[in-house]
């Protein structure tokens, strides 16, 4: 596999500019000869798709919702960070950079890092351009707020509905070129392989979730922006439908798959309440502004949270770190609840959350001041709860939310394989090992906006293509191969449901492959996991048909993706034997549960090559080293 | 642990769009305070896949917390159910209590034809969007963030429009199935804003008369939209709308 990062030599604040400078252009009449596939319309796939076509590509976009502007990205709440610097407060592209990086715990790839705080302020203008309602201030100008992992103001936000703003200027952005006639676009149709035609991505293979129909896709190149895999876990804050699938038969046809393991757990979600429950409720890191986190001292203590008394508490981040309390970010606040929590101080019916109390902060600025900066999240809590946290704590627990790793790219973000391009969650690229808040916007829209459209004119440029069309025998054996799995998967016909495996597997992946992890227990969840697959084949129940809209078989397709990636997740966590940000391996952790670093055996990539899966998932792995130019490597420390 | 309980469905049901479709009786045991109403659909899904007997129902869902606008159940006659403000993914079983008999149905209107079950296809939305819905700026082309001041109360306005999740219960509750408050959201949005601005007449001309073309019918001011519409927007942009499509329809104006 080549590994080739195609990073441009120079300076660190020069490689982006020499390289648009260098980038091959396809002149405008060409353009419109080219067809170019766009999977996702949330803002990566959305700006992707828009930019590509307002250049002159035939862009021909396809998402599994209904509708383009309900991609998961609608669901961001706090904001998105550019380095604008309008508070004045000595904000630059350098320390967004380099917060970003060493946020990620010196996992990432410098040269990636750095263009993306460049390019975030482009950012900025162009969704105020497209009327984006950002919040501003009384004087009319662009208001910012601080968020986790950084000492500036440097997050432009839209009250808790930033996500929902982005994509909808994006999705305007895609209906200005569907009316043009430049997109052609394509909702309810999920992906279920690539076509590959000379060792090139030129086409895709779907399924019309209304008919059921299998359908082929010839392009010129392939721009894959699916999201992320945070699913895997069963709950998590992502959408219902968000999931591995289209990434994963990327995987299959020899695509890399880049860090699996690096999962960002939040610290702040409603936590489980039954058996029944289908997803998990974020609630805005915001709140750790004014809210203190604390547990009782005494294990096992039932009594009423207003009942216990000022030194029966224990507010563990304020005591363990002191300088940052409860700002700390969130793998350190999501791993420190976890830990109280197995010492058993965890409160509510499960044991299994802590309290974020807003007390204090009630007695100190009144409960309008708190109302008006937390009002609508108090509300979305005590309609899920039941419960009114201005009278008594909230309940929180950590949540999976984000996945850093995803199918590996180029400087490009060009996979390994021709052709095709990642974009958004669904790459590797930006993040390291843990991703700082505000900062999943503006990589998904400077991969869309920014990158794609220029890195796809250089590909193209000179990619020598055969002349084909979809009754190419590539097309034949993708169709059939997406058609195979359908009937596999309806024709076990046993009797255990779609969910109860995925459930299944979620436990499995929270216990052993979650906040903190060890040799033992990952090798115990590989065997559970490859035992569990063998038994979904054996024995799932899927009902319906495959030709109709039917929704388990949707869902029966991503969950057999999903118990694939779950092994491989295991395996890539099992072999990384240090802590990095998010992962943090029992074995290699300071007294006080820090994450330590193994920078002379570990500062790589791990990219891991499909091979077959055969009772177990046979990988290879393939790494691509990190080189630290212009950073100095340090052990992160928030106390 | 909290208390279970027992609920009676009636659940439209409809093989697909040609089909007639009509109202199932169900019984949900183990119904807890704490599901959402979707996640009590999923309890009862399981329930009908373990019988085997039938297909499970089809309703659409993403982001089950208020925002994707996916979901889209009428309950009990009344688009997203009785809580004001509130999606049909956003509502909690303990709004219910034992022995209760809850109708689903789909959101009816002509612009909405029924796909399977409760999924409706609202893709209409999205042609009204593409008729005008938008500023025609091209990636790359934008002035800095700063250049234009706007008044903070113009920008909270026209956020306030712009939280429109395009979820069709507007539609569903008007007696003329009127898309107006949804197309009247949109250019409440983004006609008072300076970007906007210069496209004003334009988008609102397309936008109006897409509508009307999808067989959406008329606003006859019943606010029966306002009443539902889980983001709060308000009637006030379909008098805006108005205005405005009258000044530039007759205005001879090329547009
Ligand atoms: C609750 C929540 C709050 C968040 N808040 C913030 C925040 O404040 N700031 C921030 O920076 N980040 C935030 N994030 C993270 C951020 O929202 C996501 O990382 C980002 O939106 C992902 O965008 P995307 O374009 O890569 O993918 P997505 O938005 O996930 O879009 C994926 C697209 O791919 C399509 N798709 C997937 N599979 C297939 C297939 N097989 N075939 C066809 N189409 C397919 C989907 O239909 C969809 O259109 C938040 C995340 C969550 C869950
Ligand atoms: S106006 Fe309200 S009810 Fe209508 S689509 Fe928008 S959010 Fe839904
Ligand atoms: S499922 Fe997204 S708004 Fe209800």
């Amino acid at each position: 596999m080549n590994l080739d990062s195609k990073v441009p030599s120079g300076p660190l604040e020069d490689k982006w500019s020499k390289h648009l400078k260098d980038i091959k252009l396809v002149a405008p009449n060409n353009k419109r000869k080219h067809d170019v596939i766009v999977v996702g319309t949330g803002l990566a796939g959305g700006s992707a798709a828009a930019s590509l076509a307002e250049l002159g590509y035939n862009v021909k976009s396809f998402c599994i919702q209904d509708s383009a502007r309900r991609a998961h990205s609608i669901a961001a709440q706090g904001g998105i960070n550019a380095a604008k610097n309008y508070p004045n407060d000595g904000d630059t592209i350098w320390r967004l950079f380099y917060d970003t990086i060493k946020g990620g715990d010196y996992r990432s790839r410098e040269s990636n890092t750095y263009r993306l705080a460049q390019i975030s302020n482009e950012i900025i203008d162009q969704a105020v351009a497209q009327g984006v309602p950002f919040a501003r201030e009384y004087g009319g100008l662009l208001a910012n707020r601080s968020f986790g992992g950084a000492q500036v103001s440097r997050t432009f936000y839209a009250r808790g509905q930033t996500g929902q703003q982005l994509l909808l200027g994006a999705y305007q952005a895609m209906m200005r070129q569907v009316h043009d006639g430049k997109i052609e676009m394509y909702t309810r149709h999920e992906m279920l392989d690539l076509v590959m035609v000379g060792g090139k991505a030129r086409g895709i293979v779907t399924r019309d979730l209304v008919s059921g129909e299998i359908q082929r896709w010839m392009a010129d190149a392939v721009v894959l922006a699916t999201g992320g895999y945070g699913n895997v876990f069963y709950l998590s804050t992502n959408a219902k439908n968000s999931n591995v699938t289209a990434a994963w038969r990327c995987h299959k046809r020899g695509a890399g798959f880049a860090n699996p393991c690096y999962v960002q757990i939040h610290p702040t979600c409603i936590p489980v309440s039954g058996d029944y429950q289908s997803k998990l409720t974020l609630m805005s890191e915001s709140l750790r502004n004014d809210g203190r986190v604390w547990v009782p001292k005494k294990k096992g203590d039932d009594r009423p949270p207003n009942d216990i008394p000022e030194e029966e508490r224990y507010y563990y981040l304020e005591e363990k770190y002191p300088a940052f309390g409860n700002l700390v970010p969130r793998d350190v606040a999501s791993r420190n609840a976890k830990i109280v929590c197995d010492k058993g101080m965890g409160v509510g019916p499960t044991g299994r959350a802590v309290y974020l109390d807003f007390r204090d902060a009630i007695k100190r600025d009144g409960r309008k001041t708190i109302s008006e900066k937390y009002g609508n999240l108090f509300e979305m809590y005590e309609n899920i709860t039941g419960d009114n946290p201005y009278e008594v704590p909230m309940r929180i627990f950590p949540a999976v939310h984000y996945t850093m790793g995803g199918l590996w790219v180029d400087y490009n973000l060009m996979s390994n394989v021709p052709g095709l391009f990642v974009a958004g969650e669904a790459n590797f690229s930006d993040h390291g090992a843990n991703r700082l808040g505000a900062s999943a916007l503006m990589q998904g829209l400077s991969d869309g906006y920014f990158i794609i459209p220029y890195t796809v004119g250089n590909y193209l440029a000179d990619a020598e293509l055969d002349e084909i069309d979809t009754t190419h025998q590539a097309f034949d054996e993708a169709a059939a191969n997406a058609q195979q799995h359908i009937d596999k998967l309806l024709g076990v016909q046993g009797d255990k449901s779609v969910i109860d495996f995925h459930r299944e597997l979620g436990q499995i992946m929270w216990d052993k492959v979650g906040i903190s992890r060890n040799e033992e227990g990952l090798k115990q969840a590989i065997s559970e996991i490859q035992e569990l697959r063998e038994e979904f084949w054996q024995n799932v129940r899927v009902p319906g048909e495959a030709a109709n809209y039917n929704k388990y078989l949707e869902f029966a397709g991503r969950v057999a993706d999903f118990l694939e990636l779950g092994e491989l997740m295991a395996r890539d966590a099992l072999h990384r034997d240090e802590s990095a940000g998010c992962h943090l391996r029992e074995e290699h952790q300071s007294e006080e549960g820090e994450a330590i670093r193994n920078d002379e055996e570990y500062s790589y990539v791990a990219a891991w090559e499909f091979q077959g899966v055969n009772g177990q998932l046979q990988e290879e792995l393939h790494k691509e080293n990190l080189e630290f130019e212009f950073v100095e490597l340090k052990q992160r420390s928030y106390k | 642990m909290a208390d279970t309980f027992t609920l009676h469905l009636k659940v439209w049901r409809q093989a697909g769009p040609d089909q007639d479709g009509k109202l199932v009786d169900y019984t949900v045991d183990n119904v807890n305070e704490h599901m959402s109403f979707l996640e009590m659909l999923d309890v009862l899904n399981e329930q009908i896949v373990a019988e085997g007997r039938e297909e499970p129902i089809e309703f659409d869902y993403d982001c089950r917390e208020g925002i994707c606008g996916s979901c889209d159940l009428v309950i009990n006659g009344r688009a997203h159910g009785p809580k004001a403000m509130t999606c049909t993914c956003q509502l909690h079983m303990r709004n219910y209590s034992d022995g209760d008999t809850i109708v689903i149905e789909p959101f009816r209107a002509k612009g909405f034809p029924v796909i399977k079950d409760l999924v409706v296809d609202r893709s209409a939305f999205d042609r009204i969007i593409e008729a005008g819905g938008y500023v025609s700026v091209r990636t790359g082309a934008a002035p800095d963030a700063n250049s234009i001041p706007i008044e903070k109360s113009v920008a909270d306005t026209a956020f306030d429009y712009a939280t429109c999740i395009g979820c069709g219960a507007c539609v569903a509750a008007c007696p003329n199935s009127s898309a107006s408050l949804f197309t009247g959201a949109k250019l409440a949005h983004l006609n008072r804003l300076p970007q906007g601005e210069p496209e004003r007449k334009r988008r609102t001309v397309a936008m109006v008369e897409q509508m009307e073309k999808e067989g959406f019918g008329d606003c006859s001011n019943y606010a029966e939209c306002e009443a539902v519409c889980p983001k709060g927007i308000s009637i006030s942009a379909i008098a805006e709308m108005r205005r405005n499509y009258m000044k530039a329809a007759f205005a001879g104006e090329e547009l």
